[in-house]
């Protein structure tokens, strides 16, 4: 996967309604190309190995029983426990779960018997582990089964072989091998050993179950990790202690980028509990804000948490600002603002038809807008840290971590790749952030300097400072209605960023060519302009789609309104112009899909029924990391502005569910998230973030939360990711209900500019 | 030299600078690591735990002003093996997303139906305020704490937690 394809997954198929997925990147898994796949690809994907290795089978011999592992997502001891592997980390989106169920389900296994666990990072096993855009379950998806399946397979050769009679006689059910003819039933920890023993099945040979005939995938699974969590076990990467480990905290220059030029390093180290403090040069810049390894700062090593953190508070540090940034995002609206009305150095996207000539022609009426959205932080709840230990020539850590990147983590300790064990720890949030690795670089640069074991830890405060935030951004569209009420013409311009770094458009901004409703109408034109950009921005949930959405859906919603059109009746006609176009894999928009779920909210959320005195509909789509999700919002506004969320009802196309309970969690969360991101943002002046902790950056609370109602919509096809498609939608349809209550439509983010609050 | 009583033992701790927050004498001293940080200034609820059964911020506590009372953390929760209702209600309803901020919303829900064992959803809403869940699990943790109420005793989890099929 090259960079490019990487941006694309991280994008979820693009950032818009229109967008297919990078060729490559979603294999078509036919059997046939899987094998091709497995067998050519180094770092790909690994069914072939996960069903070709015996494992420790072949490197024991004898008594005592081996344990089967047919390759490294099952093993069966021969007590009966079952070890299914999850490979990506689990960050709370319930991977660990899920991929567990699509084991057992093909492995037909008892769920009882089962145990998940965390797979150790090793790219040659399990190629990229990566929690982002979405992809687990779709990438996922055939390499477990497959697994599972063959697996299954071994066992019931073993019995057919003990028992002398045809694998065609056999059948499975719940961890257990049955001959019905006679009787007879093994389970399969009996059969575990000699299993190990047989040839590992042919690929092609294996049946994958129908979905009518699944057991397990579909229904509610609580977490396994759940009871762990409940009774406060050490999951987290924080939680990690070592003997004799010391704890280590950077600080950072407020402007980003700035370097420690000096500090009153004598008084710091007479301090009680501290061992040495330090200036950190820190690595080269890198254009790539993926590839940031240890920043620049003052670090100081003590005995415990408190020692540092004190410490901290006496640190008088002079820093060289030459190289920090000077970004002001008042200066950003303000240019912003000019660029709208009069582009310069503006790059066409998309251009067909004539919708200058479209828009001074329209029948009906000409509608335009200009939508402007702030920065945010990922504000995962566990701050960032690492614990590292360096000794006998490797380093060894235990990171919360989205994307394991060993030889960028080697590199800040000057060490190769294979001398690096990384241990994923189940993620405190991800949200993005942690798909970038700069905590655990430091933690491994730290770990040459620091006698034994060491931890980073960062305050909330070097959390929300030095984030990548979600980027902010500007769009103005116009669009032309013609006699019939119609979308005739549309006219995009977004003003977006470019990092200094690397001249390349931010992470999460810009806008693609087949954004909607590019394909949708003959007069179509998307066009940007850039500012320049030195605070560092990178993925964050829905990357691109969390904010094209909020503009593009309430702006088609102004639309609906000023050509007196009903919201959904308007969507469905604008999809219903490409239907029967759409594809018959997971690659895209397809408008069938759209409507599918734009009627089923419509349907379950009591569209143009009678609500509660004061309580408004408004309505969204959007399609995203291969989710087609459509969200009907229930909002009242009070006369002080005071927004209260009553209810959401989600319909999400995803294919089949895998886990209902985890699946209709994400639905929920996300819906709150998407709440409480539009009432935050965080503004920079002269490159240092305003809002460093809770107090400035209120996430929401309890009361924010709506009631959600979620409804799937069932298929064969493959099951697609949930992580992320069901925030973008969410807020547009809540801005749109508000204008359905007050009139007033909301076109700055975080609604707060607008006067409105969260109740 | 200074002695603490947590979750019901008595245990001694040297050379602890006495304005460390409790937090961290949880975590670092005596290898407590459930309870969590996250802000560090009381306005995430990551570390809630009991003083005399009182929920209090463990990251605004100097250890020197608890000697002599009563600390539960979410460690002290369960009986031996044996979950306590909110616990098992956290499990059944399957509460949890990334699980970082749990523990001190299993420690804030415990003081509320400790002093109120049938709230409203307005008095879960604000007995709960202090506690912030970045995952949005809003929803499952109130109605978990509706559950536990209502059962007053919690049911065997079986982790399958329904037949019903999406």
């Amino acid at each position: 996967m090259d960079g490019e394809q990487f941006n694309q997954m991280m994008l979820g198929a693009g950032p818009g309604t229109g967008a297919d997925v990078a060729p490559g990147m979603l294999p078509n898994l036919s059997r046939r190309g899987f094998i091709k796949v497995a067998g050519g690809a180094a770092g790909g994907l690994v069914l072939g190995l996960s069903l070709g290795v015996p494992g420790d089978a072949q490197a024991q011999s004898g008594p005592p029983p081996r344990p089967f592992v047919p390759g490294a997502f099952v093993r069966i001891a021969p007590d009966g426990k079952i070890t299914l592997i999850s490979k990506n980390p689990e960050i709370g989106q319930g991977i660990k779960t899920g991929f567990g169920v699509i084991l057992a389900e093909e492995l037909d296994a008892k769920w009882s018997d089962v145990t998940v666990a965390q797979a150790e990072v090793n790219a040659a096993v399990y190629g990229m582990q990566i929690a982002g855009g979405s992809m687990s379950t779709p990438l996922a998806w055939d390499e477990l089964r497959h697994a599972g399946a063959g697996a299954r397979a071994m066992l019931v050769a073993a019995a057919a072989q003990q028992w002398g009679v045809p694998v065609s006689e056999l059948a499975t059910s719940e961890s257990t091998v049955i001959h019905a003819a006679s009787g007879r039933k093994a389970s399969y920890g009996s059969l575990a050993t000699a299993a190990a023993a047989l040839p590992v099945p042919d690929i092609r040979s294996l049946k994958l179950k129908a979905r009518k005939d699944y057991k397990l995938i579909g229904q509610r699974f609580t977490g396994v990790d759940n009871p762990a969590i409940v009774t406060g076990k050490p999951l987290f990467a924080l939680d990690v202690q070592l003997p004799g480990m010391r704890y280590a905290s950077i600080e950072k220059c407020p402007s980003v980028g700035g370097k420690a030029k000096s500090f009153n390093a004598d008084e710091i180290k007479r301090l009680p509990g501290i061992i040495d403090a330090f200036i950190i040069e820190g690595t080269p810049p890198v254009a790539d804000v993926m590839k940031t390894g240890v920043l620049p700062g003052v670090a100081i090593i003590g005995k415990n948490t408190w020692a540092v953190l004190s410490a901290r508070k006496a640190l008088k540090v002079e820093w060289d600002t030459a190289t920090a940034s000077k970004d002001s995002w008042t200066g950003f609206v303000q240019q912003a603002r000019a660029l709208s009305k009069k582009p310069q150095g503006e790059t066409v996207v998309k251009a067909k038809g004539d919708v200058e000539k479209a828009l001074a022609t329209a029948k009906s009426k000409t509608v335009e807008a200009f939508y402007q959205f702030g920065f945010v932080a990922h504000a995962q709840l566990e701050p960032q840290n690492t614990v590292a230990w360096f000794k006998d020539g490797a380093v060894e850590l235990w990171a919360p971590m989205q994307l394991p990147d060993a030889a960028l983590v080697g590199a800040a300790a000057g060490l190769p790749a294979d001398k690096v064990k990384l241990n994923q720890m189940r993620v405190g949030g991800g949200f993005g952030r942690r798909l970038m690795n700069d905590f655990v670089c430091e933690a491994a640069y730290l770990s040459r300097r620091v006698d034994g074991p060491v931890k980073v830890v960062w305050t909330r405060e070097d959390d929300m400072r030095h984030d990548a935030y979600r980027v902010g951004g500007f769009m103005g569209y116009r669009a032309g209605i013609d006699a019939q009420g119609k979308l005739a013409a549309f006219d995009a311009h977004m003003v977006t960023f470019k990092d200094t770094a690397s001249g390349k458009v931010s992470k999460g901004g810009g806008i693609s060519p087949n954004e909607f409703p590019a394909d949708y109408v003959d007069d179509y034109r998307a066009s940007q302009s850039f500012l320049p950009l030195s605070t560092p921005v990178v993925w964050w949930r829905a990357p691109g789609s969390n904010t094209m959405a909020w503009v593009q859906q309430s702006f088609l919603h102004e639309v609906a309104v000023a050509a007196g059109r009903d919201h959904v009746e308007f969507l469905v006609e604008l999809f219903g112009r490409k239907s029967g176009t759409g594809a018959p894999t997971n690659r895209g928009l397809d408008p069938d899909r759209a409507i599918g779920v734009i009627k089923l909210a419509a349907e379950k959320a009591g569209w143009g029924k009678r609500l509660p005195k004061g309580h408004h509909h408004g309505l969204a789509f959007y399609f995203s990391h291969l989710g087609h999700i459509a969200e009907v919002a229930e909002v009242s506004v009070d006369a002080s502005k005071k927004v209260t969320v009553h209810k959401v009802t989600v319909a999400a196309d995803v294919g089949p569910v895998i886990n209902l309970s985890a699946a209709e969690n994400q639905c929920e969360g996300s819906v709150v998230d998407a709440i409480g991101t539009m009432a935050l943002e965080v503004t920079m002046e002269n490159g240092a973030a305003q809002q460093a902790n809770f107090d400035r950056y209120p996430l929401p609370r309890m009361a924010v939360a709506p009631k959600v109602e979620t409804h799937f919509v069932q298929s064969d096809r493959s099951p697609t990711g949930l992580g992320e498609p069901v925030f973008p939608p969410a807020v547009p349809a809540i801005c749109n209900a508000i204008h359905a209550a007050t009139g007033h439509r909301i076109r700055t983010l975080p609604i707060t500019k607008e006067g409105f609050t969260l109740a | 030299m200074m002695r603490l009583q947590v979750n019901g033992k008595d245990l001694q701790l040297d050379g602890v600078a006495h304005d460390t927050p409790l937090l961290w004498v949880l975590r670092d001293e005596l290898g407590l690591v459930g309870t969590k940080y996250g802000c560090g200034i009381a306005q995430c609820g990551a570390c809630t735990v009991h003083l005399d059964g009182q929920p209090v911020r463990a990251c605004q506590i100097p250890v020197s002003a608890v000697a002599g009372l009563k600390i539960t953390t979410v460690e002290g929760l369960a009986q031996g093996e044996r979950l306590s209702t909110l616990q098992q209600a956290w499990v059944d309803h399957d509460v949890a997303q990334c699980g970082y901020c749990q523990a001190g919303q299993l420690m804030s829900a415990t003081a509320l139906l400790a002093t109120n064992p049938d709230p409203t959803d307005a008095q879960i809403d604000e007995a709960m305020a202090g506690n912030i869940c970045r995952c949005g699990t809003y929803g499952r943790i109130k109605k978990a704490i509706k559950a536990a109420a209502q059962t007053g005793k919690g049911q065997a989890g079986k982790g399958q937690i329904g037949k019903e099929k999406a």
